[in-house]
């Protein structure tokens, strides 16, 4: 997983690099959470283009993301979404709490 | 009377969440013999990690133990059975519901068994409280055209 914050915009992107489960999940968890904390950002994004496979924990990942975004001021935005990615978004009603943007930004 | 499987597979690993991706590649590499879609490969593989995820977190919790995952082919359609000797689930149709879940401070969805439920075509599960679990899944693998005959019918057109 890599991420960059754009200043200018407050803006915070994550590029995640692997197979979203139960046991990555757990590994970049800190790592988000210490970056979104850091830089107090007003947007966060993050991109799926290289993410080859999610579970649940994915659904689980985000809605804590989103709970930490909404106690700074902070909105969270998904993009790169593979079809069976956006399938297990849509299933648990996550994407009611966030935005799937079309937005490609570059790191 | 046994019945026969076209072919059948056997794999135990020990209960640590490094093992999830491996059990879901192991799988998908065996159900390819099907010739699935991507789709259908990527909600298999889902389906399989939601299950061995739910005996590594909730079954066997922070304890070590043994999952056995069997998978089968049986002319169109794979099975696959996932069990564990952890602690049961003491009332089934509760853990199904959608975003239920015994461990919301885990961050857990409750999703799980939704999705089994709804990336495969059935899903069963068996639990005694104390000896352990099994889920049994399956799905049929849609039939596709044959190259040749998609070229035949190319020629045929011409």
């Amino acid at each position: 997983m890599e991420s960059k914050f754009y200043e200018k915009d407050k803006l915070l992107v994550f590029k995640i690099n692997e197979e979203i489960d139960d046991c990555s999940v757990q590994k970049i968890r800190g790592k988000v959470d210490y970056e979104i904390e850091r830089c107090m950002p007003k947007r966060i994004v993050f991109d799926f283009d290289s993410v080859t496979f999610m579970d649940s924990a994915g659904i689980g990942f985000i809605i804590g993301r989103y709970k930490l975004a909404r106690v700074i001021g902070a909105k969270i935005e998904v993009t790169n979404l593979s079809k069976s990615v956006e399938k297990i978004f849509e299933m648990s009603g996550v994407l009611r709490l966030i935005t799937v943007s079309k937005e490609v930004v570059n790191l | 009377m046994k019945e026969f499987f076209e072919n059948e597979m056997k794999l135990e690993f020990v209960s640590k969440a490094n093992n999830e991706a491996f059990a879901r590649a192991a799988v998908a590499a065996f159900a390819a013999q099907l010739d699935p879609t991507v789709e259908e490969l990527a909600d298999i593989k889902t389906a399989v990690s939601e299950a061995v995820t739910n005996c590594i977190i909730h079954a066997y919790e922070s304890k070590q133990g043994i999952i056995k995952v069997i998978a089968r082919l049986k002319e169109d359609e794979i099975i696959i059975e996932i069990s564990d000797n952890g602690k049961g689930i003491e009332n089934i149709n509760l853990a199904k519901e959608p975003l239920f879940t015994t461990k919301p401070n885990l961050e857990r969805s409750g999703m799980g068994f939704t999705i089994m439920e709804s990336f495969m075509d059935s899903m069963d599960v068996e639990s005694i409280v104390g000896l352990g679990t099994k889920v049994t899944m399956s799905k049929k693998i849609q039939p596709k055209p044959e190259e040749d005959e998609k070229d035949f019918l190319l020629v045929a057109k011409e």
